[in-house]
């Protein structure tokens, strides 16, 4: 209903609804991931690695932010992939292919700059922190960079597109933290093989994925073992890495209107944190420089009311009960095993 | 909504027989004719409008408290000069549709500005009534013609004229967007305004909340403007989805409304802490996300028992009452200075006041403490007293030594202000802003100042554009860019700002400055001024 005349309705410049072209369950199940590709002409064709959109379902939705997994300029058409997590989740992964989405506002955020790099760069992902490391990966290859690519899940079922990152990365890592597929262990232990390995000659190292995985890989980097770990007769700091992580917190308008967004960055030349908005002023932030811990808890400012609306939810639903992914396409899973 | 002024009503209705007494008693009333309210007890707990509205009895009885002074005060004092003597003259003989006509031969939107107009920083301001007891209640008086001609099927009798195949941009759909595009679709042009969130109006909408101007007038106003052809795009942030360079390859004139979108925090420590929110955020979630029907609309909010909001503005009582109203136990406005120096609207602080509201007056924050979990638990504050006057004329808050005392909170709310929204003038190279982030503009006009006029188009794109513009005009082979701005995003360069009726006022500056300089470009399009300017 594009052209309705109601202040709550808006037409979108092309005229068209952000309609799901194709839908793809990349993991089924209660935990599952949908990959979306979604007609919306305007942000694909602004469209830059490191960005994301904020969408609504429909007329009574939250604002959700997604990172752009993909793009096609041609086709005007944007790939999301998401899992669900919670209510709002949920209820996009019920729009089937066909379906409409009320809102997508987008491209935000800053982009990524990437360009050719002397040494090789790392792109870790971990759970569905491996789409937004997609476009980066691509961009960086198609530079002509050595790029290694660590993607870890917690379990075989929920590793995602490893047959897309296969191809534009020069050396392709797969963790699961219970090894059942890949190498078992997390990222962090790959991340310092490949690092020692070359020695630190290494140009840059970009991480997406839960906040305790990102944490956790610059603890690693900026750890004093890390350090010890290679040549002394080699000068090196790895803090001298750089080391870019995207941030999720908690959005509401995604334009730098609201500053909920915000997050703390450690300011040398202050001396103290500072706070910056992620919607604008990344999200992709310097990671050494990142208040993990106020970000974790600022993101579970919710929960309660998180819960609250999952059961007010789960009782409106009970009859009509279906499960939120649908079962039965296992097609990551077959691609998984046919390596 | 209860509007008492709902009952269908005539547009002239007759005058009634004890005119002569009703006008000799008005005359001598000191004060403002009352306003029905909503009880303070009852309206705390709910989002329905506080001030119900005038009916015609006390809409006529308060029009005759106006003396129709020969050289009325009031007007000048109006930011878009409402001739508000003709107005009440209209009222004073029963003729309602004549005086709502008269009020939007220069404001289109009265409903909205009857509502959020400081009147008393303007025309009641100096109205002579107020010399001796209180002014004429001009605006109580705007609402009412406003409420009865949107209840009637009033429109305004400004004439439209036939579309003349050029197009405008308008950047975001706040007052300062809507106040332009009413002009220009007027004047035939085809208008597109760009709008950043999912639903249009600004802060009229995610700002200011529902009980002091319902979201249904401000949709009805939009819907009004739709229906004059207007279009509106929303999720459509200009610099990201759509750029300005692309916007003037497909439309003859842009017009910048983008607002002080940017909220500021006061720098201190544990600004971080959960539960710590910009009044945007909390306004935001409570209105546009309609987080008070949460767990019925998905959106959350902290509401908390002791609440604190920094700040003395209209920003600072919208997130005190809203907290009261998705019930927190206390509500705390911590203001630096006292109430004489409050920048809110006069009426709003009162209201305040009567909703239990308390004030901290000559407080100030200093340090917000967080538990273990991270959640705010209080806020220490300073005392303080004022001092020597600053440059604005307001008397300094001074900090009292020693006086630093803790008090808990749950919810602490910043409402110290907000800059110019940054992102569009970030993104695209030749705005230029000033030390505040304002958009420069040329104060008359409301033009925006580029760096470098038209040079920051590519040879080929402005040899394309050239052609456009048919001969080489005084301008030169290239197409200057007629890029107007007005709102907040131009704060007080052309005259006071920061309020609703300012911006609309820009808006309709902005409007002719882009018609004036469209007619130079293409002179036919003088023809439909001379139809206009003669009838
Ligand atoms: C820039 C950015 C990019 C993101 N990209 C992706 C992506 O590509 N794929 C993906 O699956 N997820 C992504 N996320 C996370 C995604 O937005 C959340 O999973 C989603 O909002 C959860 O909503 P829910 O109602 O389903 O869950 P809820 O039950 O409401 O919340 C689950 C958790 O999600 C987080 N969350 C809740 N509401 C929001 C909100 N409005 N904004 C941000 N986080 C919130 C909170 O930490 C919360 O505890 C991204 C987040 C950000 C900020
Ligand atoms: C809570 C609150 C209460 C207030 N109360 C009063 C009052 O009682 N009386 C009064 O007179 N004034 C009041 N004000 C001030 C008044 O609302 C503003 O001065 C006025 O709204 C400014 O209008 P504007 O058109 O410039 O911008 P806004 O109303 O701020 O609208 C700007 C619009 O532009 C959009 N936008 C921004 N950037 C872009 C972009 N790049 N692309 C597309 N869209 C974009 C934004 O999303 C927004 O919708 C209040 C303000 C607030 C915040
Ligand atoms: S100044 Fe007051 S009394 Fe005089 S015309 Fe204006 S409203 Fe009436
Ligand atoms: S999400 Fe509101 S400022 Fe970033």
């Amino acid at each position: 209903m594009p052209d309705q005349t109601t202040a709550g309705t808006c037409r979108t410049l092309s005229g068209k609804n952000y309609r799901i072209r194709q839908k793809r369950v990349l993991v089924a199940g209660d935990d599952g991931i949908v990959l979306a590709e979604v007609e919306a002409p305007l942000i694909a064709r602004h469209a830059q690695a490191g960005q994301f959109v904020i969408v609504r379902t429909h007329e009574h939705s939250e604002r959700i932010p997604l990172t752009l997994a993909a793009w096609d300029k041609a086709a005007g058409t944007i790939t999301l992939i998401y899992q669900v997590v919670g209510h709002s989740t949920r209820e996009m992964a019920a729009v089937e292919e066909g379906g409409t989405f009320t809102d997508i506002l987008g491209p935000l955020g800053s982009p990524i700059t990437v360009k050719k790099h002397p040494h090789p760069v790392i792109c870790i992902g971990g759970g569905v922190g491996v789409a937004p490391i997609w476009p980066k990966v691509k961009d960086l290859f198609e530079l002509g960079n050595e790029v290694i690519t660590i993607i870890g899940a917690r379990t075989q079922r929920l590793l995602i597109l490893e047959q897309e990152l296969r191809p534009v990365s020069t050396e392709l890592i797969v963790t699961t933290d219970d090894g059942s597929y890949g190498q078992k262990g997390f990222v962090t232990e790959r991340l310092h093989e490949v690092i020692a390995a070359r020695n630190g000659q290494i140009s840059e190292v970009i991480a997406v994925g839960p906040i305790p995985m990102m944490d956790a890989v610059v603890k690693e980097m900026a750890g004093k073992s890390f350090r010890e770990a290679f040549d002394p007769s080699v000068d090196y700091d790895p803090r001298r890495i750089p080391l870019i992580v995207s941030l999720n917190p908690i959005m509401v308008d995604g334009t730098g209107m609201c500053g909920g967004c915000r997050v703390q960055l450690w300011d040398p030349s202050k001396g103290q944190y500072e706070a910056r908005f992620s919607c604008v002023d990344g999200p992709a932030f310097d990671g050494y420089a990142v208040d993990f811990r106020t970000l974790t808890r600022r993101n579970r400012q919710y929960l309660d009311s998180e819960k609250r609306t999952r059961e007010a939810a789960a009782s409106d639903a009970e009859t009509a009960a279906a499960p939120a992914v649908e079962t039965g396409q296992a097609r990551n899973r077959e691609t998984g095993e046919s390596r | 909504m209860s509007d008492r002024s709902e009952e269908a009503c005539p547009g002239q209705v007759p005058v009634p027989s004890n005119m002569a007494e009703i006008r000799k008693a008005a005359l001598r009333q000191p004060t403002k004719t009352p306003m029905p309210m909503q009880d303070p007890e009852v309206r705390s707990r709910n989002f329905s409008e506080v001030e119900l509205g005038y009916d015609f009895d006390l809409a006529f009885n308060e029009s005759h408290r106006c003396i129709s002074c020969g050289d009325p005060k009031c007007i000048p004092y109006c930011p878009v000069e409402i001739n508000i003597r003709g107005m009440i003259d209209h009222l004073k003989k029963g003729d309602i549709e004549a005086a709502y006509q008269e009020i939007v031969k220069t404001n289109l939107f009265p409903s909205i500005t009857g509502r959020v107009c400081p009147q008393e920083n303007q025309c009641e301001m100096v109205c002579v009534k107020g010399i001796k007891g209180q002014p004429v209640g001009i605006g109580y008086l705007e609402k009412y013609l406003a409420d009865w001609a949107r209840k009637n099927g009033v429109r305004p009798h400004a004439e439209l004229w036939p579309p003349n195949g050029r197009a405008i941009a308008i950047i975001g759909s706040g007052p300062a967007g809507l106040a332009a595009a009413a002009e220009l679709v007027r004047l035939g042009y085809r208008c597109t305004i760009f709008e950043a969130l999912h639903r249009p109006g600004g802060v009229l909408l995610y700002g200011i909340p529902e009980f002091r101007l319902p979201k249904q007038i401000v949709d009805f106003e939009i819907d009004n403007l739709r229906g004059l052809g207007v279009e509106i795009v929303c999720n459509a942030l200009v610099g990201r989805t759509i750029t300005l360079d692309e916007i003037q390859e497909q439309f003859d004139a842009v017009m910048i409304g983008t607002g002080a979108g940017l909220p500021y925090f006061m720098g201190i420590a544990g600004e971080e802490l959960s539960g710590v929110y910009s009044a945007n955020e909390y306004l935001t979630r409570a209105n546009l996300m309609n987080a008070r029907s949460f767990p019925a609309e998905p959106t959350p909010i902290r509401v908390g028992d002791r609440v604190a909001v920094v700040g003395g503005g209209n920003v600072a009582m919208d997130g005190a009452r809203v907290a009261k109203r998705l019930g927190a136990a206390t509500v705390d406005v911590v203001y630096r200075r006292t109430q004489a120096e409050m920048p809110a609207r006069a009426d709003e602080v009162h209201h305040a006041m009567e909703e239990g509201i308390n004030f901290l007056f000559l407080h100030n924050p200093v340090t917000i403490y967080g538990g273990e979990d991270g959640w705010v638990r209080e806020m220490e504050m300073v005392r303080m007293e004022l001092g020597e006057p600053d440059q604005s004329g307001r008397r300094r808050p001074v900090i009292i030594p020693d006086s630093n005392f803790r008090k808990p909170y749950d919810v602490v709310i910043m409402a110290i202000g907000q800059g110019p929204n940054p992102l569009l003038a970030t993104l695209t190279p030749y705005l230029v802003t000033n030390k505040w982030g304002q958009l420069v503009i040329d104060p008359k006009s409301l033009r925006v100042h580029l760096k470098d006029d038209a040079a920051h188009r590519p040879a080929e794109e402005a040899a394309v554009l050239a052609e456009d513009a048919g001969p080489a005009g005084p301008e030169g082979p290239v197409r200057i860019p007629v890029i107007c701005a007005g709102g907040d995003i131009i704060g007080s360069q052309a005259g006071a700002g920061g309020t609703v009726i300012a911006a609309m006022g820009h808006g309709k500056i902005a409007a002719r400055t882009i018609h004036e300089m469209l007619v130079e470009r293409y002179p036919e399009l003088a023809n439909s001024l001379e139809i206009a300017a003669g009838s």
